[in-house]
């Protein structure tokens, strides 16, 4: 789609020699998409948060809850409103470094519309409880093959306007461009390996520990190759750009890159310090989590210091303020992370909302940040026209501001304050609060702080939103902006500096961004996906009957991993609170591993035999009643479906199939196994007085996998030679 | 249950090595080309983003 025309050169401009035509339309898209979606996004936050204080509110609707629409706000934030704004400065910046328009209109369009239409499946999916559980990729198997099909198209429009620049020298942007692409190819197709049961049902080509791990692998490298590579092109482009200054150091920029590449993709197991994942890979996550540190400062350092001596432009120009508090946050949230993967800080902060507050100081003001700055620098200049009011972008500035402070505030106070009340000891060596519900009830006026601060930032991010569109109003769009370029260069093939070599060649520097990407990712994957045969296999465990099958998958459906872990890690404050710790060889079968990464409620992975049937049964009928000012809603629809077992026979053939050892044939009494255990459990509830307790239902289901949780190892009488319990 | 892993993977006493040797090995290539760029030459890469409109026939931004 070449829409150059030649001129004819002027005098006084050397090398003048075609004219190029940037799209401006596609921009114009994904600017409206950012925005649009970024709403949504937040206003989807801002109900979870008032759920979490307020359980009752909205809670008549099962699409509606808790554990559904979390997915969704984490799925909107990230992939629609960062997804957007990252293809919204890749294609404004990308045609101006490559002086040439993108490689295929088309590809543009399928690109823009793919993408939308994979978020529209995502939120109509999630509230309807087609999940894979997995974190920020939870959406199923489908739609996880049409991201993958959109994602070749961006990367194939990426890679084939960089292939047709004119401007020899590709950009270091450019470069965070490529290995964004690339990674996020990687670790999407890794993660989402799955075997289909249904249209809109499969199991995790991983189990237990090995799925913890490439889904931690995955879940850290998207963070770093979704939230921050693409961003920091952004920040190599838009501060330079705002700023009327080039990069402090391009030197720095060139190390900054490939340290921060190589280095990123080994710090996936600190998401799992002190949980069953063997130790090397935990100690390998954190060696290389701290070390991290030096090439994000020296990004974050490059960007501010571009500034310097143009300081004064922060005060008035709206695009440098964001900027500077969005790459501010980004060195205190890449200082934090390190500090976060040393075990012993590791051990008070993981599973608390410390951790919500850490990723939303990085969402908030890095990518939120980095995306308002990138808008108020696009839109006027698409539009050829001034900001319609500088005003108004303060007063939005200062509502994102101080609502990231409080929304980040209360979550650090609250998840430290948290983690304390877990494992304080009376003298006597009793736990303190020994009733979970003590330690989320003191949360609550952390909770309502954290809604206002997300009132705060949304009503910010409408200002903006008005303002930006009135910019728009009163200026006059230009879609194919016609820019005079030098006619393309031929780079001589060695030409005495070194990093030309690639530089100059796209597809070489992609193979050699891949390698490095990938070094890590094998040396750390490699012997824990061998460990299969060597995860400590306990005898005791079975797999899951198929009514437990079909009651986890129920859990899965209704998000109870938002809120429970499934994981006791091996402190006193937990083994007393909750019993054992947790085994490796105890997740075998579990397809995906629900271990979880928050708890605003208890761990349940010893619930098991803990409570009666009928306590489970009254429990989520109404938790308030056997747990008095309890935050769970409650899930009063599990008492009047009935259980789906359509396709109990084919979950156990696929499972067979992933390894789980179901004898040959017992697909077929797989549904009579369910009934007669469904039957058992609803005579026992009729028996303790529950009368409205009906077997064909699904709380039956919920009850059997939760009565199941934890119990293999308690009824451990052997275990294989050599394995140490 | 470390060592158990550990044991059955043939040839593992090498990955730490191997990490190790790539990793030293990255890092000094880095610096050696971090060493080695031409300031001039840099200064002029640095400048791309503020080039990239200049020649714009139909702006006056």
């Amino acid at each position: 789609m070449e829409l150059t025309k030649p001129l004819t050169p002027e005098p006084n401009a050397p090398g003048s020699g075609e004219t190029v035509v940037y799209d401006n339309t596609i921009v114009k898209f994904f600017a409206i998409a950012t925005a649009a979606w970024g709403v949504v996004g937040f206003l989807i936050g801002i109900i979870i948060s008032v759920k979490l204080w307020a359980p009752d509110f909205l809670a008549f609707v099962p699409e509606l809850s808790y554990g559904r629409l979390r997915p969704l706000h984490t799925n909107a934030v990230i992939f629609a409103f960062a997804g957007n704004a990252i293809f919204l400065g890749v294609y404004y910046s990308l045609q101006r470094l490559c002086k040439a328009r993108m490689f295929s209109d088309v590809l543009s369009k399928l690109h823009f519309w793919g993408w939308q239409f994979i978020i529209v499946l995502a939120a109509v999916t999630l509230p309807l409880g087609f999940t894979s559980s997995k974190e920020y990729a939870e959406l199923e198997w489908p739609i996880d093959i049409l991201i993958a099909i959109v994602w070749v198209i961006f990367g194939w429009n990426m890679m084939g306007t960089i292939m047709k620049r004119r401007e020899r020298h590709m950009y270091v942007a450019i470069w965070f461009y490529i290995a964004t692409f690339l990674t996020v190819a990687v670790l999407h197709i890794v993660n989402s390996l799955a075997l289909p049961v249904s249209l809109l049902k499969s199991y995790s080509a991983y189990a237990g520990v090995q799925d913890a791990l490439v889904q931690w692998w995955y879940g850290h490298n998207a963070v770093a190759f979704f939230l921050t590579t693409p961003f920091l092109g952004i920040m190599y482009y838009f501060i330079p750009k705002a700023s009327g200054r080039p990069i402090f150091s391009y030197r720095l920029s060139i190390v900054h890159f490939w340290s921060l590449i190589f280095l990123y993709i080994w710090a996936g197991p600190h998401h799992l310090l002190y949980t069953a994942l063997p130790d090397w890979a935990q100690s390998l996550g954190t060696a290389f989590s701290i070390m991290l540190l030096f090439p994000s400062w020296g990004g974050m350092l490059n960007g501010l210091l571009t500034l310097r001596g143009a300081w004064d432009k922060v005060r008035t120009d709206p695009v440098l303020k964001f900027m500077v508090v969005g790459v501010t946050a980004y060195g205190m949230a890449t200082f934090e992370g390190p500090m976060l993967s040393i075990k012993s800080v590791n051990a008070i902060a993981h599973y608390t909302d410390y951790i919500v507050g850490h990723v939303h100081m990085a969402a908030l003001a890095w990518n939120g940040g980095l995306t308002f700055a990138m808008l108020y620098y696009i839109v006027p200049r698409m539009w050829r026209t001034q900001l319609f009011s500088v005003r108004l972008a303060n007063w939005h500035f200062w509502a994102m501001t101080l609502g990231i402070v409080f929304y980040a505030v209360p979550m650090y106070f609250g998840g430290i304050t948290q983690s304390l009340m877990w494992k304080e000891f009376n003298v006597d060596g009793s736990l303190t609060h020994p009733n979970f519900l003590e330690t989320v009830l003191r949360l609550i006026p952390m909770y309502v702080l954290r809604s206002i601060g997300g009132h705060l930032f949304t009503i910010g991010a409408l200002i903006g939103i008005v303002n930006l569109y009135r910019t728009a109003r009163q200026g006059k769009f230009l879609a194919n902006e016609e820019v005079a370029v030098p006619a393309r260069i031929v780079t001589p093939a060695k030409d005495g500096y070194w990093h030309r070599m690639l530089e100059g060649k796209p597809i070489r520097f992609a193979i050699v961004t891949l390698v490095v990407v990938l070094v890590g990712g094998i040396v750390e994957f490699v012997p824990t996906a061998l460990v299969q045969s060597n995860v400590p296999t306990i005898a005791s465990v079975l797999p899951y009957t198929p009514l437990e099958l079909e009651g986890r998958d129920l859990y899965i459906r209704e998000g109870c991993v938002g809120c429970h872990s499934q994981m006791v890690r091996p402190f006193r404050s937990e083994t007393e609170r909750y019993g054992q710790y947790s085994h490796a060889g105890e997740f075998v079968y579990d397809r995906p591993f629900l271990w979880g990464s928050k708890r605003t409620g208890p761990d349940l992975h010893r619930v098991g035999r803990k409570y009666v049937d009928a306590w489970h049964f009254n429990h989520m009928k109404e938790p308030t009643s056997t747990s008095p000012r309890s935050l769970m809603p409650a899930y009063t629809w599990l008492y009047e479906r009935q259980l789906d077992i359509s396709h109990t026979e084919g979950k156990i053939i696929t499972l067979r199939k992933l390894g789980v050892p179901y004898p040959e044939g017992f697909e077929t009494k797989a549904v009579a196994d369910l009934k007669q255990q469904a039957s058992r459990i609803a005579d026992g509830l009729q028996d303790a007085g529950l009368k409205d307790a009906r077997a064909d239902k699904e709380i039956i289901a919920i009850i059997a996998y939760l009565q199941r949780l934890g119990t293999d190892i308690k009824a451990l009488k052997q275990t294989t030679p050599g394995a140490k319990q | 249950m470390i060592r158990n892993v550990l044991e059955g993977i043939p040839g593992i006493e090498l990955y730490p090595i191997i990490a190790l040797l790539l990793f030293v090995s990255f890092f000094t290539i880095l610096l050696v080309w971090f060493a080695r760029a031409d300031k001039a030459r840099l200064a002029t890469l640095a400048r791309l983003p503020l080039d990239d409109d200049q020649n714009s026939t139909n702006t006056s931004l």
